[in-house]
């Protein structure tokens, strides 16, 4: 695993995409932060934090499509399945990979904190919780990403079909609504990424929200590996 | 050390591998030989555990692919037909990347260092493989398979692509890795598995069709007793001259004015025995020049294409038979 996840958080910086990310990153997330607390004289950070989910749902995508797509396509899935490895040491070597890069994107919120603190009195705990809920919806969309990218070998076609994933994370929010009450809303009220996410900003931080995010995680990470399985019988 | 055993692999409705089974021991050097799309290809990741066979066993050493992969996987060097490289590595990290994803436990820098001078790619090391020549591609991917030192190594065509100089070295490779190695090699092309194994494996539409010493497969084809001959003279003089011999069936002129004057003789003496010498002798004794004699074996290449074009059952019995009936067949 540990193999993997060097080879391939390295070929991040081999290639342009580890800095693009993190370029785009550092820039949206400087925009609303200047936007939302700078420019309107706020500490609050919670809006800026609301706005990364339309950001990471876009861009995130960029970074996983490679993962698995790539190795299909350059036939390197041949070393890797055939050397004494399990398939979720390689999945998850190459979600921590990204993931790790994600954090390092994240980690600049924390920065936004101390920058404020140096001029006014602010109250760090949303920030940490926003920053801790950001990294979790993260998680779920490296996951998902590092789940289509194994689908396929081509690697806009994994971008689309990742990006596609997180928009109907989204949007089941919006489908939620569209049932006043009932079963249908109760399923997929609970089953909402974006509703609990929305919740952390607004400074809500359950327990159960965290072991949602974590087991929807675990959901893909567990997907990709069946995907991989299953291409061995096939 | 590899065995085999019922090997079925379908695609949907498509029989890939059929009931194959053949056993490789230790330090052999095994050809697997078959035209594009007969099944090589997904014999071996079958057998490297890439893909998981619909019926059938394979064992590396006792040890069940399927059941305890990561044991198994171990024992296992694999070359596949494109060498599982990552072009945005240099050739020093990349063998870095594999020594520490098979988890060796070999010295790192030595053991990386002899591989890099075994497969003569020290000059590269330090060069991104995006760059590398293709000859210098599939040096690294031999490379990749011998790190960690596994017993087994299995090689899909190894030499495709590569210019003759380089097919003679990786050849010559190939022969002193199986001085130490369980060796499976697959090739199309039959003058390699002839030079370079112990033994061939001819496979087509997923059947094996021949399993035998390389050298007794070759052997069990050969035919001393019909040979072609060149001479110089009046051809009918000639003919009439070896029609003579004692155990001669039949003599035959197949082209005259090869040269001028010069006759080509197709000759079929009684089975079992040699006419080498008479026909020398008497040509010598009426003055007509020999110029050349050969026995009129069927080369691998016109084996392998009547087999695996023909029908093939009935062809894969008459190799046992010794092919009599096919020779004749075709002259």
């Amino acid at each position: 695993m540990l193999a993997i996840f060097r080879r391939e958080l390295k070929a991040y910086f081999t290639s342009p995409l580890g800095y693009v990310f993190l370029a785009i990153f550092y820039a949206f997330a400087g925009l609303f932060f200047w936007l939302f607390a700078l420019d309107i004289g706020s500490t609050d950070l919670s809006t800026a934090f609301l706005m990364m989910f339309l950001v990471l749902m876009v861009f995130v995508p960029l970074l996983t499509m490679r993962l698995l797509a790539d190795d299909k396509k350059q036939k390197t899935d041949q070393l890797t399945l055939t050397a004494p490895v399990s398939l979720f040491s390689i999945v998850f070597g190459k979600f921590l990979s990204a993931y790790v890069i994600f954090v390092a994107g994240v980690a600049v919120f924390p920065v936004f904190g101390f920058v404020m603190s140096i001029f006014a009195k602010i109250s760090w705990l949303p920030i940490w919780g926003n920053t801790v809920g950001l990294l979790l919806l993260g998680g779920i969309f490296v996951s998902s990403g590092l789940f289509v990218s194994a689908l396929t070998e081509n690697q806009m076609i994994a971008a689309i079909g990742s990006f596609f994933i997180n928009l109907m994370i989204m949007l089941l929010d919006t489908l939620v609504n569209q049932f006043p009450s009932g079963f249908f809303r109760t399923v997929l009220g609970s089953i909402s990424i974006y509703s609990r996410y929305i919740e952390i900003t607004n400074g809500i931080f359950s327990l159960s929200s965290v072991l949602f995010f974590l087991s929807v995680i675990g959901i893909f990470l567990f997907l990709t590996v069946r995907v991989l399985e299953k291409k061995r019988w096939a | 050390m590899i065995e085999v055993q019922n090997l079925t692999k379908r695609y949907g409705a498509k029989l890939a591998v059929d009931r194959v089974s053949f056993k490789v021991n230790e330090s052999e050097i095994l050809g697997f030989l078959g035209p594009n799309g007969a099944g090589k290809t997904t014999t071996m990741n079958i057998l490297t555990g890439y893909l998981s066979s619909t019926d059938g066993k394979a064992l590396i050493n006792g040890i069940d692919i399927l059941e305890e992969p990561l044991k198994a996987k171990k024992l296992i060097g694999y070359l596949p037909e494109q060498p599982p490289l990552y072009l945005d590595m240099t050739v020093e990290e990349y063998l870095k990347f594999v020594y520490r994803l098979k988890k060796c436990k070999l010295p790192i820098n030595s053991h990386l260092k002899e591989i890099c001078e075994l497969v003569k790619i020290t000059d590269v090391k330090k060069r991104v493989i995006k760059n590398l020549s293709k000859g210098y591609k599939q040096r690294v991917g031999v490379a990749q398979a011998l790190v960690g030192n596994p017993p087994v190594l299995i090689l899909d065509e190894p030499t495709v692509g590569l210019d003759p100089k380089q097919i003679i070295e990786i050849r010559t490779l190939i022969k002193k890795l199986g001085k130490n190695h369980t060796v499976i090699l697959s090739s199309h092309i039959l003058s390699e598995v002839q030079a370079v194994c112990d033994r061939i494996v001819i496979i087509n539409r997923g059947r094996i069709v021949a399993d035998d010493n390389s050298e007794r497969l070759v052997q069990n084809l050969s035919n001393d007793h019909k040979l072609i001959v060149r001479a110089e003279g009046n051809p009918n003089e000639i003919k009439k001259l070896l029609s003579s011999i004692p155990d001669m069936r039949e003599v035959r002129i197949n082209r005259e004015n090869i040269e001028p004057g010069v006759a080509e003789f197709y000759l079929n003496a009684k089975e079992g025995s040699d006419v080498r010498r008479e026909v020398s002798k008497r040509l010598a004794s009426r003055n007509f020049p020999l110029l050349m004699m050969k026995s009129s074996e069927l080369t691998l290449e016109e084996i392998f294409l009547k087999i695996t074009t023909g029908d093939i059952y009935g062809h894969a019995d008459k190799i046992e038979a010794g092919m009599d009936t096919r020779l004749a067949g075709k002259e």
